[in-house]
């Protein structure tokens, strides 16, 4: 392929530029005020809907002229719905957990009366004197938004928005090189993919590359199936531009006219917005026919993924566009060499691709020198499950678990221990304490038994049964087990039943050696990365907390109080108050009678351990607890009816 | 009442006859076909499958054992109010598996099922995307965060008072 002429790429997109930066003073000139409201699904489950709708009805009613602007995500989900109001002669100021009412307020109180009323404020988006900005927190300062950029920032369904932050730049800067340059730079830069195995970026384009086949085919493989990962979702939905620049970016590299968009259809709102961003590339000639005036032409589709695991896997992803059911295949050959339709394939991860554009940016030099030497660049995660700042975090690769976890993140909340935390999802492991200095990046990680994987993280306190932890992850790869291989299929389904019968107390001795054969067994004879990793769960936490197995099998008891066949709910009745009726109405099944002296028992035999009554059960009594084994429970009779 | 369910049927199945001649005969359009008929029908039926087959000239077992595969598919028409609880990392960790178990009492049925008077039905769902409100329930593409077996209740008698309503009045509207 001829070299572009940089000249004319540059008067094209100088032009582009030119237009959306006066679409951007329309909106943001120097009097108008706007309301950024954080739109993509965490903030919409939060209630972004009601809020806008509720800024629009007060804005209208209050006769103020304000632009509101729907943007995606931020990332910090425990404060959605989040929304930025910049106002001419204050900084730009984020409030949390806005709800109507408090939409109403902002409308009225800062807009119109200029109060910015500062209970509500999370910070203020800028360096400023007046109110303290988001930045001097850990959970903004500590993070390195490299992919995650423009988030929440822009709004995703207006390209223009993006050119205006700077986007499509590096594609411009791409086009005028020689894809071989283009791919020594990705190899220089080190990157690796962010699917979760991690293998370097620029090595497979070299071979997709290299093919003689004319027909190419790049797919981004947003097939997001963790049950606790969402950030391939969030960029889509937040800046789904990026996506589409570094696909342009890697056909253009790779030689390839066409490619796909493999989304899941569990994801609607991603699905759309990508879609939308499809549509206005190709408006303006940033994909299509004649990409900015080259010769260079990118075809885009969207294919939505219907909902199976294992089809994150590259040649089960593979199958499935092709109408199959989605089974992994043997490799070799690689996608890389015979892929979809049996063309040369390249498949990257949304995160991989959304990385490029920085890259070309600012050079791989600079991207070197984020992360650590082995894993450069920065890792997304979704911290989730008992931490006080859950929501998406992206750090430079290299930060312990400690510092994400308890300085990043906030910590345990409500006073309560740090016990583990589940790195990978079902593929990945669980960690204790002493893992928490374990630096994040791809090799660490699995040095330690767990793995990047898609980025999930649940941290768990001291009220977290490990054992429950393995089953549910067993559950689901077992479920999500496409059935090819035996041990796979078979060997899943065994680890399942055994763990069940541990946590009901049917244990028996063994069982841990069996787990930890079986498990081995599984990971020697299975095919794709779902079986060879499937054990890990389970293999982690009898390394690092084989005393809670012991509990379970040999005392029948489950230390953390959480596997509900072990435990049992009684009332103490030195503390229930006489004539208090609280739990009573909190208890599904009607478990809960009074005795004689008219405080309150539990019936066993109807009790299905649910925990309402001890929610319910006022704070100055505190007498509903929990025990295990249940025996301990002391028996209290049902008074007969009269 | 037979004879609306056939004339139904017979509306869904021409339906279904207009959406297939919109895609390639190619064996790569068998999920978006199938996906299609989904969103507009709700549930892919026994004879949309045969349908599909022939359509694409495969064999009706294997158009089965592709939809059968991946999740997304479901072969019987759901109740009135989709209930999808879900069963993600962080719902699980915090008791997601009660509220399951809660709208099956309540409801006097499994998860997959549907109400005998198809007003309801209840699915499990990997992650919905908002682990920070778990545990999350889905109803009719609301998401309830923060769920408790008592709102459960709290929900599912909220349906049942609006039904009565809607039935009062359709009653008082009758009689006028």
């Amino acid at each position: 392929m001829n070299q572009n002429s940089k000249v004319k790429l540059n008067e094209i997109f100088t032009s582009i530029k030119a237009e959306a930066e006066t679409r951007l003073k329309d909106i943001s000139g120097d009097n108008s005020q706007n309301i950024f409201i954080g739109m993509a699904t965490c903030g919409r489950a939060s209630g972004a809907v009601e809020v806008k709708a509720t800024f629009e009805e007060a804005l209208i009613e209050r006769k103020i002229n304000a632009h509101i602007i729907p943007v995606g995500c931020l990332g910090h989900c425990y404060g959605e719905p989040l929304v930025i109001i910049d106002k001419p002669g204050f900084p730009p100021i984020l409030y949390q957990n806005v709800t109507p009412g408090k939409a109403r307020l902002l409308v009225k109180a800062y807009l119109e009366e200029g109060d910015p009323v500062f209970e509500h404020v999370l910070g203020a988006m800028e360096e400023n004197d007046m109110i303290p900005a988001v930045m001097e927190f850990p959970r903004f300062n500590q993070e390195k938004r490299v992919v995650m950029a423009n988030c929440g920032l822009i709004n995703p369904e207006d390209i223009y928005q993006y050119i205006a932050k700077g986007g499509y730049s590096a594609l411009v800067k791409a086009l005028a090189l020689e894809p071989e340059k283009i791919i020594n730079e990705i190899q220089e830069s080190g990157l690796r993919g962010r699917g979760g195995a991690g293998f370097l970026t620029g090595m497979k384009w070299q071979v997709v590359q290299d093919s003689e086949e004319k027909d190419k085919i790049v797919i981004c493989n947003a097939d997001e199936g963790d049950p606790g990962a969402y950030m391939d979702r969030t960029i889509l939905e937040s800046n789904p531009h990026q996506v589409i620049e570094g696909m342009a970016i890697t056909a253009y590299a790779v030689g390839a006219n066409r490619a796909i968009v493999y989304v899941r259809a569990e994801y609607p709102l991603a699905v759309e917005m990508i879609k939308k961003a499809i549509g206005q590339a190709k408006e303006i000639k940033l994909s299509g026919e004649g990409i900015l005036g080259t010769n260079f032409n990118l075809d885009i589709a969207v294919f939505q993924g219907s909902g199976a695991f294992v089809c994150g896997e590259e040649t089960a992803l593979i199958q499935s566009i092709q109408g199959k059911r989605g089974m992994p295949q043997l490799r070799p050959p690689y996608p890389a060499q015979r892929g979809l339709w049996g063309k040369p394939t390249v498949i990257n991860n949304v995160k991989t691709l959304a990385s490029l554009p920085p890259i070309f940016e600012n050079g791989a030099k600079w991207f070197r020198g984020i992360g650590t030497d082995k894993s450069p660049g920065t890792a997304i995660f979704s911290v989730v499950g008992n931490i006080v700042h859950a929501g998406l975090v992206e750090i430079p690769m290299g930060v312990t678990l400690r510092a994400l976890i308890f300085d990043i993140c906030g910590g345990i909340p409500n006073g309560k221990k740090f016990k583990a935390v589940q790195i990978g999802g079902p593929s990945g492991g669980c960690l204790p304490d002493d893992f928490l200095d374990t630096p994040i990046d791809f090799d660490s990680l699995n040095q330690a038994g767990a793995m990047m994987g898609s980025g999930g993280m649940v941290v768990m306190d001291e009220d977290a049964c490990m054992i429950d932890v393995a089953r549910y992850f067993l559950d689901f790869t077992q479920k999500e087990s496409c059935g090819k291989c035996t041990f796979c299929r078979i060997g899943t389904k065994h680890l399942l039943d055994i763990l069940d019968r541990i946590t009901k107390g049917e244990g028996r001795e063994g069982d841990i050696e069996l787990l930890e054969d079986l498990s081995m067994d599984i990971k020697n004879g299975s095919l794709c990365g779902l079986g060879k990793t499937a054990p890990n769960p389970v293999l982690t936490t009898v390394k690092y907390f084989r005393d809670e197995y012991e509990a379970h099998i040999r005392e029948k008891r489950c230390p953390a109080m959480m596997c509900r066949t072990l435990t049992a709910y009684f009332i103490d009745l030195d503390k229930c108050a006489r004539g208090c009726d609280a739990c009573v109405g909190s208890c599904p099944t009607e478990a809960i009678f009074t005795t004689k002296n008219r405080k309150k028992g539990i019936d066993q035999t109807l009790c299905v351990k649910c925990g309402e009554c001890m929610v319910s059960c006022p704070p100055e009594y505190d007498a509903v607890r929990k025990v295990s084994p249940p025996e301990l429970a002391p028996k209290i009779e049902r008074p007969k009816e009269e | 009442m037979q004879h609306t369910a056939e004339i139904e049927e017979e509306a869904t199945l021409t339906d279904i006859a207009s959406i297939l001649t919109t895609f390639e005969k190619g064996r790569g359009s068998l999920i978006p076909i199938l996906q299609m008929i989904q969103e507009k029908h709700k549930y892919l039926s026994a004879l949309a499958l045969q349908m599909v087959a022939k359509h694409l000239k495969m064999s009706a077992c294997e158009v089965y054992g592709v939809a059968t595969f991946y999740n997304q598919f479901r072969f019987y028409p759901p109740g009135k109010h989709q209930i999808k609880v879900c069963l993600g990392t962080a719902c699980h960790v915090r008791g997601g598996d009660i509220i399951l178990e809660n709208f099956e009492r309540k409801l006097e049925i499994n998860v997959g099922e549907t109400t005998p008077d198809r007003e309801f039905s209840i699915d499990r769902v990997a992650c919905v995307g908002c682990c920070a409100l778990a545990p999350v329930s889905i109803i009719d593409d609301t998401v309830y965060g923060h769920m408790a077996p008592s709102k459960v209740e709290g929900l599912i008698l909220g349906f049942e008072i609006e039904k009565e309503r809607e039935k009062r009045e359709k009653k008082k509207s009758e009689s006028e």
